[in-house]
């Protein structure tokens, strides 16, 4: 009987370090969104419609020496017609206290799709475009920059 | 009024794809960071950017905290006919500002 009485004790303070161990992830959502607010972000933006890869270019510096200004050039496949053209294009990030960076309203007034702008970088992580189509479809593409000053801590 | 840089070309070939430049100084205060008395600096933003052609929209920007200071921003129209580009940047704390650019269409 006592041994049962101790594997029980052992489970349960088992069951309490879980808790902790889950814990930990919530504690840290308060400061900083998680992958879970980028993707909400992207949600919002396109409805919950399916979102494919290709037909937009992001071009980022892969190494950032300093956050607070990071170029960022987008272009996106397209006629620019008045049938076929770009709608929006929505820049998200992962690891900025906000997911969302910046959204364009293009038309095919625009004549081509390619817009540039700078951005801040608070840490190293992964930097998605969507480009929403005139035909409702949503095309996507990622880039990756490490970053060694830091946007918002120093600048 | 804070200043701004807008560049585009004078003239233009009709249908002509022409890129503009825009660049306005304005700090993108983000509101997350520190002043020096400890506390957070309260968020001021540019947030919204459009450009119109004869009174038509043709570009329009929703800019947030992660835009660098002195927002710039490069896009591109068709230059259609002989006319005023109307750049207009809106924000926080009541900002707005407009700038007026001609071009000729040849």
């Amino acid at each position: 009987m006592r041994t049962l009485t101790e594997r029980r004790t052992i489970l349960a303070g088992g069951a309490g370090l879980l808790a902790v161990a889950f814990a930990r992830p919530g504690a840290a959502a308060i400061v900083r969104p998680t992958r879970e607010a980028t993707v909400e972000a992207i949600r919002r933006f396109t409805g919950g419609a399916p979102v494919e890869t290709g037909r937009i270019r992001l071009d980022m510096p892969p190494l950032v020496e300093n956050g607070n200004t990071v170029p960022l050039a987008i272009t996106v496949e397209s006629p620019m017609t008045e049938a076929d053209h770009v709608r929006r294009i929505a820049v998200f990030n992962d690891k900025n206290p906000q997911p969302h960076v910046v959204t364009l309203h293009l038309g095919p007034r625009a004549g081509r799709a390619a817009v540039s702008t700078r951005i801040r970088l608070a840490d190293s992580q992964t930097i998605t475009a969507i480009a929403e189509m005139r035909d409702g479809t949503f095309w996507s593409a990622t880039a990756d920059a490490i970053v060694t000053l830091a946007a918002c801590v120093e600048g | 009024m804070a200043r701004a840089l807008i560049n585009l070309p004078k003239t233009a070939k009709a249908g002509a794809v022409i890129e503009i430049k825009t660049l306005i100084s304005h700090p993108m205060e983000t509101g997350y960071r520190p002043g020096p008395d400890g506390r957070l600096i309260p968020r001021n933003i540019i947030t919204d950017f459009v450009c119109t052609y004869d009174g038509e929209e043709v570009f329009r920007a929703e800019l947030s905290p992660a835009s660098a200071a002195n927002p710039y921003l490069t896009f591109t129209t068709v230059a259609t006919k002989t006319g005023t580009l109307r750049f207009t940047w809106t924000g926080d704390n009541g900002f707005s500002q407009t700038e007026e650019m001609g071009i000729t269409v040849v």
